[in-house]
This record gives C-alpha cells, structure tokens and sequence, in this order.
C-alpha cells in the first residue's frame, strides 16, 4: 500500500459483517476498508466464504449482521440495482449471461441501467468490449459463447456500469498462461483507470502481479489481511490450505 | 481518470481523423429489410382500413376476430416470451374488460368509448394486483394468475347487474344502425391491433425491451447490472393486461352478448398460448403469425367440431417436439430470417473479423 492509499478514506468499508443461512455462518464478523483505486486479491479454500463476501458487498442479499458504508454512508441493505449506480458491480462466479441477447446489448444494457445517468452507453459498452478484447464477438449471441468467453462477458458487463468498484469472481479460471497474462494486462488497465479491484481467484501468481494486498478467508471469517507475501507466509493462511496442525 | 471516461475515450482515440469526433463504431438499429418491413406493414394497414368500402358484414366480423387473438397473442408474448412471466390468467383481465365495459355503458358512458376506457381502468387495477402477483415466480405465478382469474369471475357474478351466468348484453350498441356498428367496432378492433403492435415494437426497441429480456434470462444478473427487475416486470404486466382487457372489450362489441363462463374461461389462454407457441415464442413476429394461423385453422377448420379441435391438438403435439422454437424461431435459427430489428448491431473494424473467439488467444 501506497502511502497516500493509506490516508485516503475508504472508499467501501465494512464492519462486522455476518450473514446465517439457517445454522450455516457464511459469513462471520468480517470487518475491511477499501480504499479508492486499490486492488485487492482474496483466497481461501473452497466454502470459506468469498463469493458470500462479494455478494454481500453488492447488496445481493442484505446481512445478518453488520454494516456496510460506500462513500462514508451506510448502505446495509441496499439493493444490488443501486448498489451497482452508485459504482459497485460484481462479476459472478458462475456466468449469468442474457443469452437471448447478444454481447454487445448485454454490455449495453448493464451501462444504458447501471451506467452514469446521462452516459453514452454506446460509447461505454463498446469500451468495455474493447477493453475486454471481445469486440470480435459483439454481434454473437450469448448463448452461443463456450465458458470462458462467458467469463469475459462477465467482466466486460460489469466494467460497461464504469464502477468505482468491481469485485471479481474467479474471472482467471481455466486460462492458458498467455489467456492469463491478457487478463492480467487488462486488470492493469482497469487499475490505471483509478477503478478499485477486489478479486477472488486461485490461481494465486496470476492474482499477485496486480495485487498490493491480499485477504485470506477461511469459515467465513478473515484470517489474514495485508502484504500479499507476508499472507501467504502467515501460519493460519498455511493452516486453512495445507490443513497442518489438524488435531 | 475515472474509468467511464477512459472508456468513452477508448471509444474515439483509435479513430483514424485524430481530432475526429465521429466514433469509430456505429450501432445499427435498422436494416434495409426492417424498413421495407414497416413499409409494407402501413400499406397492409391502410389496405384493411380501406376494405369496408369494398367487403360487407361477414368480412368484417370474422377480421375483428383476428384482430382480438393478435391483441391476445402479442401482449401475453410480451409477458411470457420477452418477460419469463408465463401467466395463465389472461382471461381474467379479458373477461374484466368486458364485464368493465357494460358497467361503464350502463353508467351512461358512451358505448364505444366504453371499450377503450374499460381496457385502461382494467390497466390501472392490473397495477395494484401487480405487487401481488410479480412476488410469485415461475410456477407459482403461472397457477397464481389462474387463480386471479377464477377469483374475478366469482367477483363478477355477484354483481346482480350480471344476473349470475345467465349474463346480460351490452344493450347499448343495440341503439346503433348495424351497418354503422360493424364499421366502428371492425375499425376500433384494427387500431387497437395495430396501436398494440406498434407500442410492443417501440417497447422492445426502447431500453425496456433489452431489461425484459434480461429479467427472462437471469433475474439475479439483471439487479447486478443495475436493472430494477420490479419495476420493469410491472411495466410489462400492465400492458399485457390492457392489451387482454381490450381484446375482451372487443370481443364483447362484436359478439354482443356477456355471459362470465363464456369470458373467464381459460380456453382463451389455451388459444393464446397455441398461438404463440406455434408461432414462435419470444419473436416479435412469432405472436403475430401465430394468431394468422390460428384464426385461418378456426376460418376452415371450425365447423368440423371435435375434428377440429383434434387437429389443433396434433398440431399443438408436433409443434411442441419438433419445433419447440415455433414456426418464426425455426425460420430465424435456421435461415437468419428476420423482417423486423428490435435489437443493436455493433459496427466497428474490430468485428468485422467475423468473429472466431474473441481477442484474447490474438493478443496473448
């Protein structure tokens, strides 16, 4: 973290978060600030609750407990539709493309709703769609796309909104090594951009080379928070992967 | 440097004039076909607006028919086709707007003013109701609406005006010369047909037209992008009311006689769901050509009887396995057919590459 990132107001905080599905505790006393134009990775084995967090963050669902502040304001509950015109936008995991649509409208569609109120949503989908480098696909029919392509349709709807926020959700799965490094490039623009990144992956190399500060979550809660090496080190984030210490 | 408007620049800085403010794609939203389209659409229209002059009652009457199960097929497409909200309680927006229709005459209003004002007092209630309903999904909304409708009709017949299913006529349109009946009711069902076509072809061309289809597609992914999924639902369903309580309204103007059973009934929506589904569901012009081929089947088949209903059946069975896309979705997968545009074409260098995977292996 850059010295001036450390005195900057956050720009999305949390503070004990929590959120029960029935018995299940996806999400337990989770506190974290998000400073403007950061990027943060998080890790954690499977089930340790990530996606929750992301979904949390955008308003997908409103928290058990806890209270979530964009721009110093509380915003606990707010639904994701508002969420996402106030700058915050979340890929998903699994892709959830409109595939009646073809790419171009789905970019389209996410900034002509989640975009700047008087935005170019022409101008912004086909930007997004460039940065993405999925122009060649505009015109295809969403259905119609294999998995990682979808992925990418993911990012470059989400990125359609201009978010001062975008939490990403495994966008990097099953890349090649040269697919990767695209990918990261385009993180970087992002970045460049001053846009916040939060992005869950497990492909822990591809996610250091743009991350300053990593996050490691296992049973819901935050077990390590800081200098991604140092993270990575830490014997609780060895603990909750390797499993070291089982008694 | 925020990041819209690095993307906006991203948009004009590869443009080949440097200070250029032309971008270096355009978005099309028309193709020479789609205007010929419209073209022949008002020609057609004019043509049937023209046709009294030359045809007589038995012409007319059977077109207000045709007229009524495009209302019906068009707006529950809308519904189901663009929106995922597959109701099957139209009839209770139908049989309101006749039931609305002979309150309002009875009132002292007017009788051919009745059809349209009833349409939009069954719009506004469908708006309150909407709240109800759009909590359902699914399954649940599809039985739900049934039950609405099952809950209007007895509603309906407690009112003594209706004298239970014994019913009541729309006694006012007897004090009209036929002649002039048959005309304005013949020339109210063609605008009514045509206004409701026009209004779902701008509807889908507007921003709502995309969010419904994103709501159908995936409800969650939708309110992620910032699409207020509520909001646009009740849109919709107001619409796809008015549109069933007009064609109810009509129904009534050409048939005379209200008796509930007659209008509650939810063979209306075993008709409009055959129209569409045969016609091609979620195609704009799929609802249009199914209520063409459903209205020509019942023109030479109906007075068969049992026999017709039987080929409606088999039709409804092949349709259904062979060509679950109906007769439009199967013409457009396969054959790229396509009279009308209600989407956006990208034009930009990039995608001229026709389109074999995306950037990213390229650039890699």
């Amino acid at each position: 973290m850059t010295e001036g990132a450390q005195a900057a107001p956050p720009i999305l905080s949390v503070s004990g978060l929590g959120k029960s599905f029935g018995a299940v505790h996806a999400l337990s006393e989770v506190s974290f600030d998000l400073r403007a134009g950061e990027a943060v990775g998080i890790v954690g084995p499977n089930g340790a609750g990530k996606s929750t967090f992301l979904a949390a963050l955008t308003g997908a669902f409103a928290p058990s407990t806890g209270t979530i502040w964009l721009d110093g304001a509380d915003v606990t509950g707010t639904p994701a539709e508002i969420m996402c015109r106030r700058g915050v936008v979340r890929t998903h995991q699994i892709p959830r493309p409109f595939g009646g649509l073809t790419v171009f409208e789905n970019a389209r569609l996410a900034a002509s709703f989640g975009g700047p109120e008087n935005g170019d949503a022409d101008a912004l989908a086909y930007g997004a769609l460039k940065l993405c480098r999925m122009l060649p696909l505009a015109n295809t029919q969403a259905d119609r796309l294999g998995l990682l392509d979808r992925k990418r349709l993911e990012m470059a709807r989400a990125l359609a909104t201009s978010p001062r926020v975008i939490l990403l959700d495994e966008v990097g799965g099953g890349l090649t090594d040269a697919e990767a490094e695209v990918l990261v490039e385009i993180i970087r623009e992002i970045r460049a951009s001053g846009c916040a990144i939060v992005w869950i992956e497990h492909i822990v190399h591809v996610l250091l080379q743009v991350s300053e500060r990593l996050i490691c979550m296992d049973m819901g809660r935050i077990i390590a928070d800081g200098d991604p090496q140092a993270v990575m080190r830490d014997p609780a984030v060895m603990e909750a992967y390797l499993g070291q210490g089982v008694t | 440097m925020s990041l819209s408007s690095s993307l906006s620049n991203l948009s004009t800085e590869t443009s080949p004039m440097a200070q250029a403010t032309t971008a270096p794609y355009r978005v099309r939203r028309w193709t020479p076909r789609a205007k010929i389209t419209v073209l022949l659409f008002a020609v057609a229209v004019a043509a049937l607006a023209l046709a009294p002059a030359v045809t007589g009652a038995a012409f007319m009457d059977r077109a207000v028919a045709l007229f009524v199960y495009i209302l019906l097929a068009v707006t529950w497409n809308a519904l189901a086709g663009y929106a995922g909200q597959v109701s099957v309680g139209q009839q209770g927006f139908f049989g309101l707007g006749a039931y609305v229709t002979i309150r309002l005459s009875d009132a002292g209003l007017p009788v051919f003013p009745s059809l349209v004002v009833a349409a939009l007092v069954v719009g506004a209630i469908a708006l309150p109701v909407s709240f109800v309903m759009l909590r359902l999904r699914e399954g649940e909304f599809a039985i739900g609406m049934w039950v609405l409708a099952t809950l209007f009709h007895l509603l309906v017949n407690l009112d003594p005006l209706i004298q239970g299913e014994t019913g009541v006529s729309l006694i006012a349109l007897n004090a009209v010369p036929a002649e002039t009946r048959n005309l304005v009711i013949y020339l109210m069902a063609l605008v009514s047909a045509v206004a409701v076509i026009s209004a779902m072809f701008l509807l889908l061309r507007s921003r709502i037209g995309a969010a419904l289809q994103a709501i159908r597609d995936d409800e969650a992914a939708a309110h992620s992008v910032g699409v207020n999924v509520v909001r646009t639902k009740q849109v919709i369903f107001v619409f796809a009311a008015f549109g069933a309580a007009l064609a109810g309204a009509l129904w009534l103007a050409g048939n005379v006689s209200f008796q509930p059973k007659a209008y509650f009934s939810v063979q209306w929506m075993a008709y409009t769901i055959f129209m569409v589904i045969v016609g091609g569901i979620g195609t704009f012009e799929g609802a249009i050509l199914g209520a063409v081929v459903f209205f020509l089947l019942e023109t030479f088949l109906g007075g068969y009887g049992v026999w017709y209903l039987l080929v409606l059946g088999a039709s409804a069975i092949v349709m259904a396995l062979g060509f679950p896309q109906g007769i439009w979705g199967y013409l457009s997968s396969r054959h790229g057919l396509s009279l009308v545009m209600v989407g956006r074409h990208l034009e930009a260098p990039e995608t001229e590459k026709s389109g074999k995977g995306s950037g990213w292996s390229a650039d890699g």
